[in-house]
């Protein structure tokens, strides 16, 4: 199996705190990472780097074998647009766009034109269970929806990796356990590598395996990233 | 899990053969480990002799199965108080992991690594769990909560510990 994503040796350090010391993680294609640790040991930086949101002080980041670490913001921005899919806690949707306008967003910026980008999000209200609310703003979705809405949002695009940092955090746990059943079935139906940062082992018990991130460095407990 | 109280509770449903007690003990309290017949005989037989249980009437033919068995109002009575009566909640303060964290610092072993490892054994397990509530029935979804939640409330302890195992090494190497 090839790997979707490599950190070799990677540092970064905010000032003088250093929150990774030579953090070291492969990820095959497909498969679904559970990133946990304690609070501050490190693992949201790990999954910026990995997704070219900060760039490291030392070390390397490779996407399907590419370094890319050593590209412009541009590059790495267009990469972030076009190969990778974001869920975040609070789902982040833009307040002033409907739920509709928030998922076709990926696909505007991308230079898709504006109606079949609305009526490619809109396919994806029905799958999530969310039927006849692409209408609404962020305001007038619960927690679930909104998260679903991101969630559609993130995978809209057709990424080969998604990332989510506590994806089900600000949810209760029957809320929660929906929306990680949803994100797990696309990924799986789609081959998307997933990148899961969580501090919650229901949450982790979806992924394939999980790594633990202490003190900036990951621990990992398989085989298979050897073998990658 | 009490067998002999599950099948009194299942007999206060319905007068049954053992054949049928067995069945639907697998069914719903099995979870993939059956209940042996001589376990089942042997337990109405106990529970006939303690007066919890009658034989009803025997159907022509021979062998165990011709019986059909009824709870009686001394068997009814017992598994109501059972129903009602909440399950120890055990503190759990000597349990094997703690038992085994201690003695690690003790003797100077990897506690950390020991933890580590126990970790990974407990999100296995809760992975399979969770596979079993992606892909079965409600029943099983349920029961696998059950042992997802314990599971959990054990990593937690799992990442308390961790986090505190130099103050505990101080205490327990003086």
């Amino acid at each position: 199996m090839s790997a979707a994503l490599r950190a070799s040796g990677v540092e970064l350090s905010f000032g003088a705190t250093p929150a990774l010391r030579g953090a070291d993680l492969t990820i095959a294609t497909g498969e679904i990472v559970a990133v946990m640790g304690p609070s501050g040991s490190g693992k949201s930086t790990l999954l910026h780097c990995l997704a070219g949101i900060l760039v490291p002080d030392a070390g390397q980041i490779l996407v399907d074998g590419q370094r890319i670490d050593t590209l412009s913001e541009t590059r790495r921005s267009e990469l972030r647009r076009d190969r990778f899919g974001f869920v975040f806690q609070f789902g982040q949707l833009v307040p002033e766009l409907t739920a509709a306008e928030n998922v076709a967003l990926p696909l505007l910026l991308g230079g898709v034109r504006r109606k079949p980008a609305l009526q490619q999000a809109r396919e994806w209200f029905d799958r999530l269970g969310l039927e006849g609310l692409h209408g609404r703003r962020s305001g007038e979705l619960s927690g679930g929806q909104a998260q679903r809405v991101a969630l559609a949002r993130a995978l809209v695009g057709g990424p080969q990796v998604l990332f989510a940092d506590e994806p089900t955090g600000a949810l209760d746990s029957i809320t929660g356990e929906q929306v990680m059943e949803l994100l797990v079935s696309l990924a799986r139906d789609r081959g998307t590598t997933v990148v899961l940062v969580t501090h919650e082992a229901r949450v982790a018990a979806y992924a394939d395996r999980e790594v633990i991130v202490r003190d900036g460095r990951v621990t990992s407990f398989d085989t298979q990233e050897a073998a990658a | 899990m009490s067998v002999p109280l599950t099948l009194l509770g299942l007999l206060e449903r319905q007068p049954s053969h053992g054949y049928d007690l067995k069945r639907d003990y697998d069914t719903y309290f099995g979870r993939g480990k059956s209940l042996p017949f001589g376990q089942v005989y042997s337990t109405l037989a106990r529970l006939t002799r303690d007066g919890k249980v009658v034989m009803d009437e025997l159907a022509p033919g021979d062998g165990p199965d011709r019986k059909r068995y009824v709870i009686t109002e001394a068997g009814a009575t017992e598994v109501d108080a059972w129903l009602a009566e909440p399950v120890q909640a055990e503190p759990h303060l000597q349990t094997v992991l703690f038992a085994k964290v201690v003695l690690s610092l003790m003797l100077d072993r990897g506690a950390k690594s020991y933890l580590d490892a126990q970790r990974h054994a407990h999100l296995q397990r809760m992975r399979e769990l969770t596979e079993i509530k992606r892909s079965g029935e409600l029943v099983d979804g349920l029961l696998a909560d059950h042992g997802l939640f314990h599971l959990e409330a054990d990593l937690r302890w799992i990442d308390l510990t961790a986090a505190r195992l130099e103050q505990l090494r101080a205490q327990v190497r003086r």
